[in-house]
């Protein structure tokens, strides 16, 4: 099992808090890692890390590494734009943009890579909505807004754009939370399928969906790594006891 | 109880004709805001009948203007009006677009918040203190600087052509843009300040750079509230009157070239109203006014309809 991410005694501090404390942890390729952890522990926190989101925040500062491919993300030779397209981002609430048409939004994040001609831009639409099961819903009205979507199916469309820049990793925070039971399978089912291509993270409050999407999962508590690894052995057998008060339902 | 008897029940509850009251009081401020539109235009409109019966479309169409002889044609000053908003718009929306995203996306903090206020302080400038700035500093400026400079290098082209006076076209554009540069640089920093933060972090994700943001996701949801911005700006531009008439030059002329003086609708019913003797002379500004009414009504209507198209297509889906 080859890692595709390495976080290395990681630390972020916002002004004067210390929102993630000495972290280190392994990202399988082609694998689900879970991120789970009550309310304001740091999981989002920590996903951001990984596609240097915080460098929008003036005050946010982060010390450690995380090596992507074994090069350091925040190494002063890394740009953050070209990582951000290797390390695509899916948010909580959908938020495709709402001056574009459905085919626009999906390539919007493609096009900023350079220019490309008519017939491979169609190409990419098809083949990433194709990859989101959206392209039979859409496909005879590509030119409409994107705000006409559901919620379920423009988060699907997020995915879709995420995916048309051919990234290697896949960031997902809590992705399903603002979805219905319905809409959050789908999302479910979809994040299975594309883990043959991609290395996904996803953070989720919701621990059955940890326990049903992911091969590997993380319990964060009050900024800490308490404790990681193989799913199945989180969810049954913890090695710690705050881990295991947490996914008994005892606190959290 | 049945549903229905509820909803009566609250109906009829007390405190119900407090409401009513208040209702009937703030419809009639309502009404009465409408009612002195109308009366504006309806007085204007009658004010104006000698000439809108003696002149006809000629009173738009026609270019003499002579109280003298009772020849009254607006042709002039509704060209002055109209050219001069148009090309200070034109400048001013890329100059203040470009300061608010400044401001909002570059240089948020101390430093943007200095510009920001400072531009703001442009706005609380009284518009004769600008007048009298272009008329002392920047009129002779522009006819010993500027002017010749343009006619030397570009007067193959027939906007400047002509002998460099200083006042004309060309200042009242420049005075226009100074003054419609704070009211559309501070709406459109209130409506980039309203991009939501998923917006921007859409197209940050998706490794854009900083400019790439703005023009994927900032300036797109932005559209309508810069656009109705820049529609404020013109509505204030093309109603300036003081600043405009001390450095048009007050020339009823109409002339392809910026150097040459110019005349607004503003400024002639600034300029003449106290020596409008004659009947026919005030009902000619008048109808000018009213003319100045009609067109600054057109702007703001098609303005509100095209907010309106631009606003129901993003909100059609539901949620942002």
């Amino acid at each position: 099992m080859t890692n595709k991410i390495k976080i290395e005694n990681l630390n972020v501090y916002f002004g004067e808090t210390h929102a993630i404390k000495d972290v280190s942890l392994d990202v399988p390729q082609n694998k689900v890692t879970a991120i789970i952890g009550p309310s304001g522990c740091g999981k989002s926190t920590l996903l951001r890390s990984i596609n240097r989101m915080h460098d929008m925040i003036a005050s946010a500062r982060v010390t450690g590494s995380i090596l992507l491919d074994s090069t350091d993300i925040y190494d002063r030779s890394s740009n953050p734009v070209l990582i951000r397209r290797r390390v695509g981002m899916v948010f909580q609430k959908p938020n495709p943009f709402p001056a574009m048409s459905i085919y626009d939004n999906v390539i919007a994040g493609y096009k900023l890579s350079g220019r490309l001609n008519r017939a491979d831009a169609d190409e990419i639409v098809e083949s990433s909505l194709k990859r989101v099961a959206l392209w039979d819903e859409v496909k005879d009205r590509l030119k409409a807004n994107a705000m006409d979507l559901s919620g379920g199916q423009q988060q699907r469309l997020c995915i879709a754009r995420t995916i048309a820049v051919k990234p290697d990793v896949i960031l997902m925070d809590e992705p399903a939370s603002a979805l219905d039971p319905l809409s959050t399978l789908k999302i479910e089912e979809l994040i299975e399928e594309l883990k043959d291509k991609y290395t996904i993270v996803i953070v989720t409050h919701n621990m059955q969906q940890a326990a049903r999407v992911s091969d590997i999962t993380a319990f964060f508590y009050l900024g800490e790594l308490i404790e990681a690894g193989d799913t199945r052995t989180i969810f049954t057998n913890p090695e710690k006891k705050q881990t295991e008060d947490y996914i008994t339902g005892r606190f959290g | 109880m049945s549903h229905d008897e509820q909803v009566r029940d609250i109906d009829s509850a007390k405190g119900i004709s407090g409401d009513r009251i208040f209702k009937m009081i703030t419809l009639g401020f309502a009404f009465s805001i409408i009612l002195i539109l109308l009366l504006i235009t309806v007085g204007m409109a009658v004010e104006s009948i000698p000439t809108l019966k003696l002149f006809g479309w000629k009173f738009i169409t026609g270019s003499d203007w002579d109280a003298v002889q009772g020849q009254f044609g607006a042709l002039p000053y509704i060209w002055g009006s109209i050219v001069s908003s148009l090309l200070a718009i034109l400048i001013a929306t890329p100059l203040s677009v470009g300061t608010a995203l400044f401001i909002t996306e570059i240089a948020p903090g101390k430093l943007g918040g200095a510009i920001a206020s400072l531009v703001e302080l442009l706005a609380a400038i009284p518009s004769v203190i600008y007048g009298l700035w272009g008329i002392l500093v920047m009129a002779p400026w522009l006819q010993h600087t500027v002017e010749p400079f343009l006619s030397d290098h570009f007067g193959f082209l027939p906007f400047f052509r002509g002998a460099p006076y200083g006042v004309g076209m060309l200042a009242a554009v420049f005075i226009i843009m100074i003054m419609i540069i704070p009211i559309i640089t501070s709406i459109t920093k209130e409506v980039l300040l309203a991009v939501p933060r998923s917006q921007k972090e859409a197209a940050v994700a998706l490794g854009a750079t900083r400019w790439e943001t703005i023009r994927m996701a900032v300036l797109p949801y932005g559209r309508s509230g810069i656009l109705g911005a820049v529609v404020l700006g013109l509505g204030r531009a093309i109603g300036e009157t003081m600043a405009v008439t001390m450095v048009i030059g007050n020339t009823p002329q109409i002339s392809l070239s910026l150097l040459a003086p110019a005349y607004t609708m503003p400024s002639v019913i600034a300029n003449e109203f106290a020596e409008a003797s004659s009947k026919l002379h005030s009902a000619a500004l008048m109808e000018i006014g009213l003319i100045l009414l009609v067109i600054t009504l057109i702007i703001n209507i098609t303005a509100r309809v095209l907010i309106w198209g631009v606003t129901r297509q993003r909100t059609s889906g539901g949620q942002i």
